[in-house]
């Protein structure tokens, strides 16, 4: 008689639960100054290697080692800090006015804020980022004025949006900030078609796509890939893995077999696995794929490994799915301290002027936030016109949607 | 002016759009070398290069989702979808993403896009290379939706399309394109050659979005339709000598309410025919659009001839097709009505 083994199904569950200790143990990580640093222009199939290890620049002790670590003016790494700073300075206010009911809804960023603002600073003025909602630091790391965010975040009279789109999804062109659609995935194909056609028209920009660990499961994302390996556009790829996608850890998206970076190889494109939460790490990993998009030599995959520290908004509580202490488990430690750090042993940084700087960007931010509510709020105060929401659905309004807004009242 | 089948008359289309804007690019499946499952690409990868005319993966999400990307850059792509029953895949990018960007970014980025697709049955293709899926595009605000019946339509409509700056579902039907389909599937196929409405301009001419077309005028009744069903009503308004007057829709949306109301508030009678499955279909929308503006007007129901509830089968395609007969009999029970 012929003995089958029964079926059973694999549904991967995150490595620890509420009420457990949190363990971050099973991460592939290599030690700082560790992975090499090949040619821009290498053969994808020779950097295979490159997805199963961490690129580190700063160890420990705050000095920035290995073949990636590059000089960098610390002008620029202080501008840096300042941006995650402020980042997370906007964040805190941000979620203080959500709580005081001036708007109904917002996501930070906390722990995140080396990748965005990291990245940004490899870019020129005419690229396109096709950002996620945790990207802030894209516009905030070009010190686009914090009031014009808020408006968005408050959908006051002043709101660039009209109030037509949920909190945080921003839409500055000037910025090179693609409009956030919010569904998940979609503007990852999108950025490859701009970057397809910056190539079709023989311009010199280039796109940044941005996705998250549990969207890379969405059909866009393999779509995207697909186009990219076919026609190499200028386009750096970003997966921003911060373990938790609301509620699935990033084994629910097929992290537990594999890396993020591993699943260009199938594409031929070359990929990069990042310590996102080493400013210096994400200066040197954004400047060699924005430097290989820009030669022509096509896309590259980042994937960016941190930890989404704040809960995936202001509608979800983390304690209901992961341990409390989870943080503390995270191995890679937090952007901001990491980069004070390696400033501090530089010399060019030092706790007294932390404090001083923090003071100054929550004065900052407050007074933005000042300014933007005498503009409004989502509660009180002046706002769009109801009238607004037929424009722009077309660029001319046709008869039905004059008709329909006439019927309103307006 | 050139007799031009209703392939013939797309690709012209395209061809002058792509020589006055260099911004025009042409994708799709099997688009570029080979021209087009149905030809309507045909030479154009020849004549503007492979950065213009190209040929992109089996990939619906891929290929409107690039079209987006382009779009925003400031391109105006024309994107093929080798048959509407395949669009599905890129429905999500459609419906989501091009039409409401403007809306969403308050015109920071538009995306100028035309997605054609050959639709409709009569070519014995079964419930994959069959269906009218117009109904699911009207139904999304910031789309417009385009369907010609017609090679002088096509060309003119087309060129609109590629100009306009809004995204655009351009439909084909294909059981059109060779030759003006009246029904009857028994009898020889005409050509366009030997049809009016096969005389196209050479160069540049535009037919308006959001222009309806009287195709007969009448007295006695209204009958409403587009594509494959303008001949269709045609045949059977000759064949049942109901002196009908039939309305090329042309534009699905924004529709073209006026020459609607002017016509059924003259005949005081209303017939809706679709090639698509009847509920929620279009011919839902059009009765009524028809009984809220012309209810003191109307002296019988308004009738739909629609396909059946159904997919549409291989073998049994005529029964399922809204041939001239059905529509026939709709007409004679509007007049009883």
């Amino acid at each position: 008689m012929d003995e089958k083994p029964h079926l059973s199904l694999h549904v991967p569950e995150p490595p620890v639960r509420p009420g457990q200790k949190g363990d971050y143990t099973h991460l592939r990580f290599s030690a700082p100054g560790e992975v090499r640093r090949p040619p821009v222009d290498v053969d994808p199939m020779d950097i295979h290697d490159l997805a199963y290890k961490l690129i580190r620049v700063q160890d420990d002790d705050g000095n920035a080692v290995g073949p990636w670590a590059y000089s960098v003016d610390p002008g620029r790494l202080r501008k840096g800090l300042r941006a995650m700073l402020k980042t997370r300075a906007y964040d805190a206010r941000m979620m203080k006015m959500q709580r005081q009911g001036q708007t109904s809804f917002y996501m930070q960023c906390t722990g995140e804020e080396a990748i965005a603002c990291g990245f940004q600073a490899s870019l020129e003025k005419g690229d396109m980022n096709f950002p996620t909602y945790r990207q802030q630091g894209l516009l905030i790391a070009q010190d686009w004025p914090l009031v014009d965010m808020m408006c968005q975040i408050l959908s006051n009279e002043k709101d660039r949006l009209k109030g037509r789109q949920l909190p945080v999804m921003y839409s500055v062109k000037d910025a090179g900030f693609f409009s956030i659609s919010g569904n998940l995935g979609t503007q990852y194909v999108q950025a490859v078609g701009w970057a397809m056609a910056s190539a079709i028209r023989n311009d010199s920009r280039i796109a940044a796509a941005w996705i998250g660990d549990g969207s890379t499961a969405e059909s866009d994302f393999h779509a995207a890939l697909v186009f990219a390996s076919v026609y190499r556009p200028p386009v750096v790829l970003n997966v921003v893995n911060n373990q938790w996608a609301i509620s699935t850890n990033q084994a629910m998206a097929g992290g537990e077999n594999t890396t993020f970076a591993a699943r260009a190889h199938g594409y031929g494109i070359p990929s990069l696995r990042v310590d996102g939460n080493d400013y210096l790490a994400v200066l040197a990993a954004s400047s060699w794929a924005v430097e290989r998009a820009r030669r022509n030599l096509g896309p590259t995959l980042i994937e960016w490994v941190t930890y989404r520290v704040a809960p995936h908004s202001t509608s979800d509580d983390p304690s209901k799915y992961r341990p409390k202490d989870d943080q503390k488990a995270w191995p890679l430690g937090d952007p901001v301290e990491r980069l004070k750090l390696h400033l501090t042993k530089l010399g060019e940084w030092s706790e007294e002027r932390h404090v001083q700087a923090k003071a100054e960007l929550e004065e900052e931010v407050l007074a933005a936030a000042k300014e933007a509510r005498s503009h409004g709020t989502l509660q009180e105060g002046a706002k769009t016109s109801p009238a607004e929401m037929f424009e722009d659905v077309y660029k001319e309004m046709p008869p039905h949607l004059r008709e329909q807004r006439q019927q309103m009242g307006y | 002016m050139t007799r031009r089948t209703m392939i013939e008359a797309i690709r012209d289309a395209i061809d002058v759009s792509m020589e006055r804007d260099e911004k025009v690019v042409v994708f799709g499946e099997d688009v570029g070398f080979f021209g087009g499952v149905f030809r309507c690409t045909e030479g154009l990868q020849k004549k503007y290069g492979t950065h213009r005319c190209f040929d992109t993966p089996i990939s619906e999400t891929g290929i409107v989702g690039v079209a987006i990307g382009m779009g925003a850059y400031g391109l105006r792509p024309v994107a093929e979808i080798q048959f509407a029953d395949y669009v599905y895949p890129g429905y999500d990018q459609i419906v989501s993403e091009a039409a409401r960007l403007r809306h969403r970014s308050a015109g920071d980025f538009t995306a100028p896009l035309v997605i054609r697709m050959p639709c409709g049955g009569g070519i014995f293709g079964g419930q994959t290379h069959s269906q009218s899926p117009e109904a699911l595009f009207t139904h999304v605000a910031g789309l417009k939706t385009v369907i010609p019946s017609n090679p002088y339509d096509a060309k003119g409509l087309l060129i609109s399309a590629i100009e306009d700056d809004d995204p655009i579902i351009f439909l084909e039907p294909k059981r059109l394109y060779n030759g003006p389909f009246n029904g009857h599937h028994d009898q020889p196929v005409v050509p366009w050659s030997k049809h009016d409405l096969g005389e196209t301009p050479d160069g540049h001419y535009t037919v308006p979005i959001g222009k309806a077309a009287i195709r007969r005028e009448g007295s006695a009744l209204t009958v409403l339709a587009y594509g494959t069903m303008v001949h269709v009503a045609l045949t059977a308004a000759e064949e049942t000598g109901i002196d009908a007057e039939v309305i090329d829709l042309r534009t699905l949306v924004p529709l073209d309410v006026e020459t609607i109301v002017a016509s059924v508030s003259k005949t005081g009678r209303c017939v809706v025919v679709h090639e698509a499955t009847r509920t929620s279909g279009f011919g839902a929308e059009l009765a009524a659009q028809v009984q809220e503006r012309c209810f003191y007007h109307l002296e019988a129901p308004v009738l739909r001839v629609t396909g059946w509830d159904t997919p549409y089968p291989h073998a049994q395609e005529w029964n399922y097709f809204p041939g001239p007969d059905r529509v026939g009999r709709a007409l004679k029970q509007a007049m009883e009505g």
